[in-house]
């Protein structure tokens, strides 16, 4: 099983808007970002959630998102960094 | 869709109270409670199942729920939603140890109970 990300790749998170639970947070989805580690891979935590078997196994990045995107605010947080774990099924490239 | 928990960029709020305090009995017993339930030995419930449990409260009543008050509310939707105990079941129980303290200092189980929980629990996500 190999990994879709690698660090420095440009990644954007989709969207989801679905009532379901979900590990990545509203904010920082439609965001783009930069992948700086490659964690691993390991259960899908949404499907163990609900009593699922977590499978597929999913890899899970550490990704670089600049506070001033995320946020949508001035040049006060320009130089400030949000580091995000997020699992490979919620990222695309960008 | 905002979500209750997820608290970054949250509007209108000022910094996180860091204070620290001691822990009750109830929520020592919790804690112990939600450990057992999701050990290797039990395997009751999962880490993953509780979070999703937590986070499915709905925004009005999580805000006023305490932190493990709301792993009680987390827990009770779980053994419900796994059908080890029934709603009567647990109703039954908090009714009889409302008897039970009828009369003591302390404030009853179920009347905390009502107050606290709202009656909104929701059993699926």
């Amino acid at each position: 099983m190999e990994a879709k990300f690698r660090p420095g790749d440009s990644v954007r998170v989709r969207v989801d808007s679905s009532p379901r639970h979900m590990r990545t947070p509203t904010y920082i989805q439609g965001k783009v970002g930069t992948v700086k580690v490659v964690h691993g891979v390991f259960c899908d935590p949404e499907s163990l959630a609900y009593a699922g078997d977590g499978l597929p196994k999913q890899f899970l990045y550490l990704v670089c998102f600049n506070q001033a995107h995320v946020w949508q605010v001035g040049d006060e947080l320009s130089r400030d960094k949000l580091y995000i774990d997020i699992y490979q099924h919620w990222l695309e490239s960008a | 869709m905002q979500r209750v928990h997820d608290r970054g960029g949250w509007p209108d709020v000022g910094p996180i109270d860091k204070s620290e305090h001691d822990y009750s009995m109830w929520e020592k017993r919790t804690d112990a409670l939600m450990r057992l339930l999701i050990s290797d030995e039990k395997q009751i419930m999962t880490m993953d199942e509780v979070r999703r449990a937590i986070e499915c409260i709905k925004p009005g009543a999580y805000e006023k729920l305490k932190y493990y008050e709301r792993w009680i509310v987390a827990i009770e939707t779980l053994m419900i939603e796994k059908e080890i105990l029934a709603h009567q079941e647990i109703d039954h129980k908090v009714k009889a140890l409302e008897r039970q303290m009828a009369g003591s200092p302390r404030p009853s189980a179920c009347s905390r109970r009502e107050k606290q929980y709202g009656g909104e629990i929701q059993t699926r996500g």
